[in-house]
């Protein structure tokens, strides 16, 4: 079809050469509707009536029954049913259609296939940051804070975004720069795998945590760094006189380095910081490997002492982070060379050895480690080297560290400042994590364990946890809060499978002996989940069964509704079967549990949410239709004269989803009648009759095909196409057409009628005729447009293919088409009487193109015509310029094509307007 | 490079008692053969007492230090002149720890004035044209656990501005109360000093709570005695303004060598003291004195 576009125009007035339609005040027109569609249909007369003929001044319509057109809409009256048919006779424009090849004209109009390269760019390609941008971003961040101007500063969130960079690459790039400090990441990671050897590979890695805290406290503050590299003098006493040479050289050692220096590094950054930090890691690890014991324990001392510094106290986390990096450097290599003295050439000792296994001289050296540093003077460094070496007990004694962690414990007692206190605490946790499990603890503790520690580590404990619980201490924090804390972690994540039931059998123990209902709903409330998660219905029963024996008594139902809705839902949302659900024999029971009317309904909702989303085939299982007919019941019930319209859309939306997958297959009988008793139960939800309407009509269309007759069967497609229509099925009507119209070739030429054979003929053009005036008002778009789709329709496909060159049917088709034609000619007349002259130039143009594509305009008269509502379309300069033009060319484009050359002419005939 | 001459002890400790053998191997290893006089190993054990500055005049205390006291003294000869091999030779020896005449073999102590210790030199004699090589070893004495049972002797206290002495102007005090214990002053040389420490109320606020440990030593001579306290170390036990009521624990390693059991001769003592001592804002400096009694069980 060439272009037609309905743009806006400019408006242009009374100076056409041609004025093939009379003007719009001489002409009178009765009732045209072009409302929607369907009530069209409903017009039982269209009359229209045309005067003044005279004043068309010389145009083919002149010439021809200009004036006496009338048009009317006949309506039969058969049954309640009424249809339109056109039977117009105005024969003004006899129908000459051309000839068209719709497969080429198809493939010559598709756009071009251009093979695929991969790797190019794509618009769906998933978008890369690149990662230098976002460091620069980030550096700007840190660094220009040295200017004076705070503004500077701060990166703003705003432009970041503008910058391109996203949140998550913008964690990443903070994170960075930090991260340069961990040089040793490698080797971290691994150490972190050894000590978790202890606790468990599930437990969360410092790494984890380590990075979190560096990328969220950070500071474009001042920092500083003050480290006194004092000597020992004094310490061990001034008279070196009668020394050992070894211990005369050890304190010249110490009076090398840096005797008395002391190093204060104000107004750093906090990058400057991050890599004074790194370079003292770096020096601590030279002095190591180039045996300056000494030196290296210094570094470290001085290290810990700015931990007491909190003056920049966002910082401080990151701070603490980056020191115990140290630390743990130091931690490792006192730790490893110690290791190193027990392996002698025959045997490597194993990783979890006994004292007896180290040799002398590793214990003798460890010892001294620690004699060493017990005579740190301050007590925060003394508090974390100590603690760094934590671990180097081992080779002490066995019991070593569980004896030192107490102490420790104690000691930071000491520490005045609460928050340096806290890390110090912090900084023990981490490292005695080697003795996990050893304390008891009271209840308090044992939650805040279980509400802090990841779900996985507790999960795979939960023998351990639950021996603990049965301990600990409970004064002043009951034990049912400790299952429920336990019970939410294993909802979170799985035990090992050998323990599962014996975690329930423990648990259920304790919870059915709690004798207030709320503590009992509370435990029990998170314990279903993990029972329905790993237990099949014969335990959820026995759950459910226990939930309704503690709630029945004095109603305590009552008080607890919201925690036996979570139960439902957890049960639902672990049981997608249904029909297992239902026979869960305690299921409904529990459902009875609800007794007030708003809370039932509200859990109804909830299983046939479920239901919806999760009944993937449809059912005709009857313990899934009982079931859920009842819980549809009661949903429907509770509809009232109050209802909400959204309440009732949300109902309808459920009840419906549950119509759809009820399905008895071949059984029709049963499955009408399951609609039946849906029809009686849900009457007072509208959109439910509607879905019920609907299931009928897809009813009619499964069993139309099963019919023998051809004719019955298109006549019951027509009918039921009717009925979908007069339902607003409009999808389903469609269908039932589209069935309608490919069951026509089948139609033989004779058919047996009494026995007789008989042409079909008669019976097929009755019922194209009754086809046609439906098709006729089936919507497609809005007003005139109806009928240019059916002259379109008149040459569709099917009724080619059908009837070739039948010239008896293309004389019947022209016919249909003059009427059309004449019917549009006269609305085009009427709408110029409407002064909706815009709307006649569209039309017009469509018109226009109508013919154009379809129509022989060889024939004088279609010829004629088109010239004249070419004219039409631009007068009163409603004409879009660039659509005239493009069509002009589209005309003389086809006109270059072998036998379409007397468009040329044609195109001669075209004047375009000019806007002045 | 050329001939190395090497002492090593058998424990790795180097900790032996009176009685026991001392035992360990000489090395000496070289790339060539070593050509030698003979080789001597020699066991020492000597208490050196020092006057103090303090105590006497300067000059006198350079001048009239007391005369190092002899506890052990023997020579072997390990080898005689001849030539060692090239590469390394171990030469084991052994000796008998036992004190000259009614002697006793005093604790290894390192101090300020006091001094005991033990060595073991090892010299290798050469020819004229080579230099003598010699190597120094100290080994460590402990002295026997004592006998009688081992009793503790735990110590309350409690410090306020009344208990104190030496006051100058005691209504510019910052009211305070301070408590605590010693769970001992009877201390086991190898186990830690411990007890608690209570700030049960303070005006000021608490700098620093510090454990300075202090040995006496006492040498006698003809013409009296010098009694010195010195600090062996300083550990800090509270930094800052601790919780009140809360006990902050006292705890203190002995450290090795400068610490003995507390000895009492005719010549010299050697004895410890352990001074609790808090610092108060703005400078306010409280010390509580304890003696204490080591000794080895």
């Amino acid at each position: 079809v060439a272009p037609a576009e309905v743009v806006t125009w400019a408006v242009r007035s009374g100076q056409l050469p041609l004025t093939s339609m009379a003007s719009a005040e001489n002409e009178v027109c009765a009732v045209w509707s072009v409302a929607c569609p369907s009530q069209t249909w409903r017009l039982q007369k269209v009359q229209c009536g045309l005067s003044g003929a005279g004043q068309v001044p010389s145009t083919n319509m002149a010439a021809g029954d200009a004036g006496r057109g009338g048009v009317w809409m006949g309506s039969r009256a058969d049954g309640p049913r009424t249809s339109g048919h056109v039977t117009g006779k105005m024969a003004v424009f006899p129908w000459h259609s051309r000839n068209r090849n719709y497969k080429a004209e198809f493939a010559s109009c598709r756009l071009e296939a251009v093979p695929l390269e991969f790797g190019d760019y794509h618009p769906l390609k998933p978008i890369t940051v690149t990662e230098s941008k976002t460091k620069k971003v980030n550096r700007k961040g840190s660094t220009s804070s040295t200017s004076s101007s705070s503004s500077s500063s701060v990166v703003d969130p705003l432009s970041s975004v503008l910058d391109g960079t996203d949140p998550l690459s913008m964690f990443a790039a903070t994170a960075d720069p930090v991260a340069l400090a961990a040089a040793t990441d490698s080797s971290r990671r691994k150490r972190d795998r050894d000590d978790n050897s202890v606790v468990g590979s599930d437990f969360e890695p410092w790494a984890n945590k380590r990075g979190e805290i560096l990328a969220r406290y950070t500071t474009t503050e001042k920092l500083s760094i003050n480290l006194f590299m004092g000597s020992e003098k004094g310490k061990a006493g001034t008279a070196t006189l009668a020394m050992s040479e070894k211990v005369r050289t050890r304190l010249e050692e110490l009076d090398d380095f840096e005797e008395g220096s002391q190093k204060e590094l104000l107004n750093l950054t906090q990058q400057d910081y991050v890599n004074r930090i790194e370079e003292l890691n770096q020096s601590l690890k030279d002095a190591w490997a180039s045996d300056q014991k000494v030196k290296a324990l210094k570094i470290v001392i001085q290290c810990s002492k700015l931990l007491s510094d909190t003056s920049v106290i966002q910082f401080y986390p990151s701070k603490f982070v980056l020191i115990t990096d140290i630390l743990d450097t130091f931690g490792k290599l006192v730790y490893e060379r110690i290791f190193s003295m027990c392996v002698d050439n025959r045997s490597v000792l194993p990783d979890h050895f006994s004292p007896e296994n180290a040799n002398d001289t590793a214990k003798e050296t460890c010892l001294n480690w620690f004699f060493k540093i017990a005579s740190i003077r301050e007590l925060i460094p003394r508090f974390y080297v100590e603690a760094s070496i934590l671990k180097c007990n081992k080779f002490l004694s066995k019991t070593g560290i569980s004896e030192c962690l107490p102490r420790l414990t104690c000691m930071i007692r000491g520490i005045g400042d609460p928050l340096v206190s806290v890390y110090a605490r912090a900084y023990l946790c981490r490292v005695a994590r080697l003795t996990w499990g050893s304390v008891s603890c009271s209840a308090l503790l044992l939650n805040s364990v279980m509400s802090a520690f990841r779900a996985e580590f507790i999960a795979t404990r939960s023998m351990d946890f639950i021996g603990m619980i049965k301990e600990c201490d409970e004064s002043g924090f009951p034990k049912h809060l400790l299952f429920r804390s336990l019970g939410l972690n294993l909802a979170l994540a799985d035990p090992p499978e050998s323990d599962r039931l014996q975690i329930l059998n423990e648990a259920w123990k304790v919870i059915t002996k709690l004798k207030n209902p709320q503590d009992y709903i509370n435990c029990a409330e998170v314990w279903v989940e993990y029972t329905c998660k790993h237990f099949t219905k014969r335990e959820v029963n026995t759950v459910l069964a226990d939930v309704i024996k503690h709630m029945t008594p004095d109603r305590a139902f009552e008080d607890s509704y919201p925690q036996l809705q979570l139960i439902i839902k957890k049960v639902i949302a672990y049981f997608h079967d249904f029909s297992v659900l239902f026979s869960v024999e305690k299921f409904l029971p529990f459902l009875d549990m609800f007794q007030k009317e708003s809370v039932r309904v509200e859990v109804c909702k909830c299983i046939m949410d479920a239901f919806i989303k999760h009944q993937q085939e449809p059912t005709k299982d009857p313990v899934i239709l009982n079931a859920l007919l009842h819980v549809c019941k009661t949903m429907h019930d509770s509809v009232n004269a109050l209802t909400l319209e959204d309440e009732k859309r949300m109902l309808s939306y459920l009840i419906n989803g549950f119509i759809k997958m009820v399905s008895f297959g071949r059984d029709f009988e049963q499955q009408l009648s399951f609609y039946v008793e849906s029809r009686s139960m849900f009457c007072n939800l509208e959109p439910v009759l509607v879905q019920l309407i609907h299931a009928c009509v897809a009813y009619c269309f499964i069993t139309i095909p099963s019919l023998a007759g051809i004719f019955t069967r298109l006549n019951l497609y027509l009918h039921s196409g009717q009925v979908a229509l007069a339902n607003q099925c409009l999808s389903q009507a469609d269908a039932f057409f589209k069935a309608a119209i490919s069951l026509i070739p089948e139609v033989p030429k004779m058919i047996n009628i009494d026995g007789k054979m008989r042409p079909s003929e008669s019976f097929l053009l009755e019922f194209l005729c009754n086809f046609f005036s439906t098709l006729l008002i089936v919507p497609h778009g809005r007003g005139a447009g109806v009928y240019l789709t059916v002259l379109v329709c008149s040459t569709v496909d099917s009724n080619d293919s059908l009837y070739g060159g039948d010239s008896k049917f293309l004389a019947e088709n022209n016919k249909l088409c003059e009427t059309v034609m004449a019917q549009i000619l006269e609305h085009l007349k009427a709408l110029a009487k409407d002064e909706a002259l815009k709307r006649q130039s569209s039309l017009g143009l469509s018109f226009f193109n109508s013919i154009l594509a379809h129509g022989d305009l060889r024939n004088n008269k279609l010829n004629q015509l088109s010239v004249n509502l070419w004219h039409l379309a631009q007068r009163h300069g409603c004409a879009d310029t660039r659509t005239m033009v493009k069509t002009l060319e589209y005309i003389k484009k086809q006109s270059k094509q072998p036998d379409m050359t007397h468009l040329t002419e044609l195109a001669l005939r075209l004047p375009l307007q000019t806007r002045t | 490079m050329g001939t190395a001459l090497d002492i090593k002890i058998k424990r790795a400790n180097k900790v032996y008692h009176a009685g026991e053998v001392l035992s360990g191997v000489v090395v000496i290893s070289s790339k060539d053969s070593v050509q030698h006089q003979g080789v001597s190993l020699t066991m020492e054990g000597t208490v050196n007492l020092q006057l103090s500055a303090k105590s006497v005049g300067v000059f006198e205390a350079f001048y009239n230090s007391v005369k190092p006291i002899q506890i052990i003294n023997s020579t072997i000869e390990m080898v005689k002149p001849g030539k060692f091999p090239s590469g390394k030779t171990e030469i084991p020896f052994e000796f008998p720890l036992h004190a000259k005449g009614n002697k006793v073999l005093y604790e290894t102590y390192h101090g300020v004035f006091v001094n005991i210790q033990y060595t073991l030199r090892c010299d290798m004699r050469r020819s004229l044209l080579a230099k003598d090589l010699t190597k120094t070893c100290e080994f460590i004495v402990h002295s026997a656990p004592q006998k009688g049972k081992f009793t503790p002797s735990p110590v309350d206290f409690t410090v306020t501005p009344e208990t104190l002495q030496n006051v100058k102007e005691r209504a510019l005090l910052p009211k305070f109360l301070l408590r605590g214990h010693l769970n001992s002053t009877n201390c086991v040389i190898t186990q830690p000093l411990t007890g608690e420490l209570v700030v049960e109320s303070s005006e000021a606020a608490i700098r620093s709570v510090e454990l300075q440990l202090v040995r006496v030593e006492t040498c006698g001579c003809a013409e009296g005695y010098a009694r010195d306290a010195t600090e062996i170390q300083n550990i800090q036990i509270a930094d800052g303004d601790v919780c009140r009521g809360l006990s902050v624990p006292i705890y203190m390693v002995f450290p090795r060598l400068f610490t003995c059991p507390t000895l009492e001769t005719t010549n010299f003592k050697v004895e410890f003291e352990v001074n609790i001592v808090v610092l108060l804002h703005p400078d306010h400096l409280i010390t509580e004195n304890f003696p204490l009694k080591l000794c080895r069980i």
